[in-house]
């Protein structure tokens, strides 16, 4: 399960995920993490039964959860299969299958976004649960 | 003996009396190599009728020609927008072109030409805004109205340029991410894009011009078109022919034309077009029987800024498509930005309007040259070199020297920017105002140039185009550039105070 994690300069200050990891003992594995001055994001992925006990952990440390259930998603009326995403992945998510059709790897995906700007035809975009 | 005769020769008109009769063997373009290798060349001949082609990818020289009928009062619209996209106006009164790249005043590279005709083939209204200086004739001068596809006299797609032949792959050695025509290419080699439907291709499949040519029927956008004849470019002589297409818009379909933008370079139109291919004799078999494996294309290093890219190897459209491609030992990504499968979904369609009878063979009327080679532009302008506008006047200091006499001489040499000069007279880093402003609040560094000094040096060349210049000065947000000879002694510098002087600052943004 995959989370993304956004705490406030104020928050940042404390080792949110540490924290975390050392209170419930989950093994926390951070897939991406972006900190600048005023704002610090962190894609994270958790054990699916421990979703729920992190998160409000996170919470109660200052932090805005966000669960991310879908990764990219794919509009497939807008998607024309031309595969101009598959190589500028780099996680490896896109495939062309037999039929050369686009098709994911599920849970590969850490949303760096790339492939949102990368996509001629606006087919793909972030979703998850606000 | 009949039949014998039959395989040496097939007439167009037999095609067609097979077509009308529902009796013609026809097949996609991929399937002819299995074909001619079970059945043979004579074998093959016999057997198909048809073969149909298809291609589905960005074809930016692509645009419609509209007739919006006449208003009341009438008006002689000189300048005309759809949805806040410009289209050319100056052909008559109510008539215009809309050109698939041209962008929109509002919004940008988000939406373009390519939009709004994507838009009217998928049946949404679209704004349409002109205005006129006004004539004892045609006395409006503006004029706004909402227009459907069905509410316009034509709307007749006329393509200068469609259908490549094949497409030269891209990708880049420089250490930047590029946006280009070519997709998104990641930097030091990090992925090769491509495009072109290979053994689909309509050209591809007859590089002769044997049956295709002015006049010949065409699948263009899910609709009924036709060749008009050469495209713009058409370079068949170097394997890249083009085709200039034109077909009515009020047939066609938006899975076949879709407007689509490429991030950081702009707005284009996926167009599927496809041709049937009458199968007339053994030099058709044979054109047809091409594969991906047969079909060469280069790799183009688009990390080098200049028309005459290097090629760094050449490869096919079946490497292309396996994934990945080996570059200097390494294995490197590729992604098509055409599509295959909807390449074969316009083959398959046009087939099966073939089959039922809806489209027959025509011969051409009027032959399309396979031996032209295009030319590039004349340029009567000989284009602005650094060498032109550089300062030869140029304050440099070894890096031994103290931070001292750096800042000394800078004051002296009036200038913000001292390359460094190493041992052998080369250039080894630069140091600016601010850098030794810098060493002079916080000395704890050291005293010396080579100790404050930037080691990565943008520079320029002598016989560099200025515009080349000054994308590096913007890029890399600096003020000056050090132009360097072949060895890399500094022989001049470049400012953006030498550009402004010069060019009244044309050139900067
Ligand atoms: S780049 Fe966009 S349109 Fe092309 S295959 Fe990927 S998602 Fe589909
Ligand atoms: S967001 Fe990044 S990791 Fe996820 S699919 Fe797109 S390019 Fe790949």
């Amino acid at each position: 399960m995959k989370l993304l994690v956004t705490f406030s300069k104020k928050a940042g200050r404390k080792p949110i995920i540490a924290q975390v990891v050392k209170d419930t003992g989950v093994l926390i594995n951070v897939e991406r993490a972006l900190i600048d001055s005023s704002e610090g994001e962190a894609l994270i992925d958790i054990p699916d039964d421990m979703c729920q006990i992190v998160r409000e952990k996170m919470a109660n440390l200052g932090a805005t959860v966000r669960l991310l259930d879908r990764e990219i998603s794919i509009d497939e009326s807008e998607c024309v299969d031309c595969g101009a995403c598959v190589s500028i992945c780099p996680q490896e998510v896109f495939y062309l299958d037999g039929d050369w059709k686009l098709s994911i790897h599920q849970g590969r995906c850490v949303l760096c976004g790339r492939c949102i700007t990368a996509c001629p035809h606006g087919a793909l975009s972030q979703l998850g649960e606000p | 003996m009949e039949k014998y005769s039959r395989c040496m020769e097939k007439s167009i008109a037999l095609i067609n009396e097979r077509i009308r009769d529902g009796n013609a063997h026809v097949v996609t373009a991929d399937q002819m190599p299995a074909i001619v290798a079970e059945l043979g060349e004579e074998g093959a001949l016999a057997e198909v009728d048809v073969v149909t082609t298809g291609t589905f990818g960005a074809m930016c020289s692509s645009g419609a020609f509209l007739n919006f009928g006449h208003a009341e009062p009438p008006i002689r619209m000189e300048r005309v927008w759809l949805n806040d996209v410009e289209a050319y106006g100056g052909i008559a009164a109510v008539d215009a072109y809309i050109g698939a790249t041209q962008q929109s005043d509002t919004q940008g590279e988000e939406y373009g030409g390519a939009h709004v005709i994507e838009e009217f083939v998928s049946g949404r209204s679209i704004e349409l805004r002109a205005m006129s200086k006004g004539t004892d004739c045609y006395p409006r001068r503006t004029i706004a109205t909402e227009l459907l596809l069905e509410d316009l006299n034509q709307a007749v797609m006329c393509n200068p340029r469609n259908a490549y032949q094949r497409y030269n792959a891209a990708t880049n050695s420089s250490d930047r991410l590029l946006h280009t025509y070519m997709g998104t290419l990641l930097p030091s080699f990090g992925n090769i894009t491509y495009s072109g439907a290979g053994t689909l291709n309509p050209i591809s499949n007859d590089p002769k011009f044997r049956v295709i040519g002015g006049g010949v029927p065409i699948f263009l956008g899910g609709g009924k078109g036709m060749v008009i004849g050469e495209g713009t470019q058409h370079s068949p002589g170097g394997g890249f022919g083009t085709l200039m297409v034109t077909g009515d818009m009020k047939g066609m379909d938006p899975g076949f034309v879709r407007a689509a933008t490429m991030h950081g370079y702009g707005v284009t139109l996926y167009v599927g077009v496809g041709i049937p291919l009458p199968v007339v004799d053994i030099g058709v078999v044979r054109s047809t029987a091409v594969r991906d494996e047969d079909i060469e294309v280069d790799i183009m290093d688009y990390g080098i800024p200049q028309r005459s890219r290097p090629s760094l190897r050449k490869t096919t459209y079946a490497e292309l498509r396996s994934g990945t491609i080996e570059l200097s030992g390494e294995d490197v990504r590729t992604s098509s930005l055409s599509s295959y499968r909807r390449a074969k979904a316009v083959a398959v369609a046009l087939k099966e309007w073939v089959v039922r009878g809806e489209m027959l063979m025509a011969a051409p009327t009027r032959p399309i040259d396979p031996s032209r080679v295009a030319r590039p532009m004349h340029e009567t302008a000989r284009t602005p070199r650094v060498l032109d506008i550089m300062d030869k006047k140029v304050v440099t200091i070894g890096q031994d020297e103290l931070i001292r006499e750096a800042a000394a001489r800078l004051l002296k040499g009036e200038t913000n920017h001292l390359p460094v000069i190493g041992d052998e007279g080369k250039l080894v880093g630069i140091v600016t105002t601010y850098d030794i402003s810098k060493a002079v609040v916080n000395p704890s560094k050291g005293s010396k140039v080579r100790d404050i000094m930037k080691r990565h040096v943008v520079t320029t060349t002598p016989d560099e185009a200025v515009d080349i210049a000054v994308q590096k000065l913007e890029r890399y947000n600096i003020s000056a550039l050090p132009v360097v000879d072949m060895e890399n002694h500094v022989i001049a510098m470049l400012t953006a105070m030498n550009l402004g002087k010069l060019f009244g600052g044309r050139w900067l943004k």
